[in-house]
């Protein structure tokens, strides 16, 4: 099965409120919404980014632009003014996202 | 049909103010709406206003670079400048608008999004001011509160405008309102008009970080993206009936188009069928993108909820110090030698009896942007830096940590480098949300008008 890195299908973008991070995932091709949805899911992304993110995942779908948000609890350290990382912000979250690896089928 | 013209002139404080000057100039607005406030800005602010009373509002070159071109063109300003001051603030362009002679002006303040004096009161009444976030009672930080604000909605905004200020100063505002409140003014949206204010709210989103909905901060293709040295701030023209285009000013760099555009409207979003605002209720999954010429996106159809009962205010707590130190290592064996030093910092804090609440390290070039999700193990990197953080209740401690790091260039690992500076510890500052009546908020809310 060919594996492929997510940042190969999608841009992203993250950013934060309070300790929680959030990531908008967009499909470059509209037509791999479908296949996102079915390979990104809440889990996943949770699994992905264990060691960072403390709290729960969801993920929200946003067919009207072919996106989906992800939401990140208890993501930042205890949040941009009390982190103590060098991304106390989450700027890197959406790349971070990127770095997943999706089986083509 | 009737339409509005208004730019967005700043993202955060700290950008830069020559993108509104081409906003100004080039961008055919009637309103230039300025946000100087991300979620942490006001801790920032606290502090000045800690060290001095008259302070705790934005300084910077805004104003000055400003006012003078938007009032020769009758654009209006709206800004939440004010911070955790906006009467010291209304009072820095006033007297700034009278140092340059620009007489007639008029400048409107708007105050009562400081709750910190009334948090008793509230408790008091009754008002549960429980963390939104994880539940706990707000009597764990009592003793600490550093600010209470509450984000306003753009009632008080248009206001103001209808009083015929020309600039507007606020200070916690959600910060779409800015953007909504020129689109009630001047297309007479009512207040209960869910779909137009939601429409409102969606445009001031993607125009409330400057230039992320024109090509910056962009992770799709962003070398492709023209002219960043000179990048367009957003643009947009409003219809009466909610529908607006999105574009930039004519000759700047950047590009509006579905990618850029898209990357921020999920900006700091959680819920996208329910964006809550003091205003209106905003449902992002409802809208229609699409193309509609060279740097044009138009918005239509976008969908809204009523109103909340409550609104969010945001406290900040003090929450410990932070001490950090950096240094760094060359080839060969860059990542063992930054280990080794870890090890070393680590070993010594035992010995000197210096606890720590928490110890962050990271590795600079391999990890410290990516925690556990950086690829490979580092071994072979021309240099690596290692950066320790620590979090302490005592800020003598954050200070005394990072002088343990320059002694290892002559003391441990070979190639130390970069180890100079002694960065001064942090006060870190907790955030805190939770929801007040909102009647109990606008019954203390004021605009007040000032004429040069």
């Amino acid at each position: 099965m060919p594996r492929i890195l997510l940042k190969e299908l999608a841009h992203a973008r993250s950013g934060d409120k309070g300790n929680t991070v959030n990531i908008g995932l967009f499909p470059y091709r509209e037509d791999d919404y479908q296949l996102l949805k079915e390979k990104i899911t809440a889990e996943r992304v949770k699994e992905h980014f264990k060691g960072l993110v403390e709290g729960d995942v969801v993920r929200y779908e946003v067919p009207n632009i072919k996106a989906f948000n992800f939401v990140l609890r208890g993501a930042l350290n205890g949040g941009a003014s009390r982190s103590l990382r060098s991304d106390n912000l989450g700027k890197c979250f959406g790349a971070n996202l990127l770095r997943m690896y999706v089986d083509i089928d | 049909m009737k339409s509005v013209r208004i730019g967005a002139g700043q993202g955060f404080w700290g950008d830069s103010p020559f993108p509104a000057l081409d906003v100004v100039r080039a961008g055919n607005v009637q309103y230039l709406a300025c946000d100087a406030l991300a979620e942490l800005t006001l801790a920032i602010l606290q502090k000045a206003r800690q060290n001095d009373p008259a302070k705790g509002y934005v300084e910077d070159m805004f104003f000055n670079l400003l006012l003078r071109p938007c009032r020769e063109k009758g654009i209006k300003i709206l800004t939440n400048a004010g911070g955790i001051n906006p009467r010291g603030a209304g009072r820095m362009v006033y007297e700034l608008a009278q140092n340059m002679g620009l007489k007639g002006l008029k400048i409107a303040v708007i105050t009562g999004d400081d709750i910190m004096p009334r948090l008793g009161e509230l408790r008091a009444l009754g008002v549960d001011l429980s963390d939104m976030e994880n539940g706990e009672d707000i009597s764990t930080i009592e003793d600490r509160i550093l600010f209470a604000n509450v984000y306003l909605g753009a009632k008080p905004m248009v206001d103001a405008l209808e009083m015929g200020a020309d600039v507007v100063v606020t200070g916690r505002t959600s910060d779409p309102a800015q953007f909504l409140a020129p689109m009630v003014f001047e297309l007479g949206w009512r207040w209960d008009d869910w779909d137009r204010l939601a429409a409102g709210i969606l445009l001031g989103h993607l125009m409330e970080c400057s230039a992320q909905s024109t090509g910056g901060n962009f992770s799709g293709d962003w070398w492709n993206i023209p002219g960043m040295e000179r990048i367009g701030y957003p643009v947009t023209e409003v219809y009466e009936n909610g529908d607006a285009v999105l574009t930039k000013p004519e000759g700047t760099g950047g590009r509006v188009d579905l990618r850029t555009v898209k990357e921020q409207m999920l900006y700091e979003v959680h819920d996208p069928t329910a964006y809550i605002t003091p205003d209106v209720i905003a449902d992002f999954t409802a809208p229609l993108l699409e193309q509609a010429g060279p740097d044009q996106v138009r918005i239509t159809g976008m969908r809204g909820k009523p109103r909340p009962d409550k609104l969010k205010v945001s406290i900040g707590y003090s929450d410990g110090w932070l001490g950090e130190a950096m240094i760094r290592y060359s080839w060969p064996d860059a990542m063992k030698k930054a280990r080794k030093t870890e090890e070393i910092i680590r070993k010594q804090f035992t010995a000197l009896g210096l606890h720590f609440e928490e110890i962050l390290t990271e590795y600079i070039g391999y990890n410290s942007l990516s925690g556990p999700l950086a690829f490979g193990d580092g071994e072979d990197l021309n240099e690596v830096g290692l950066r320790i953080a620590v979090r302490t209740r005592n800020k003598q401690d954050a200070a005394r940590m990072p002088r343990l790091l320059p002694p290892l260039a002559l003391n441990g690992p070979p190639t130390a480098s970069g180890a100079g500076g002694m960065p001064r510890p942090r006060e870190l500052i907790g955030l805190w949300s939770a929801l007040v009546p909102r009647e109990e908020v606008e019954k203390q809310v004021k605009v007040e008008l000032m004429e040069v």
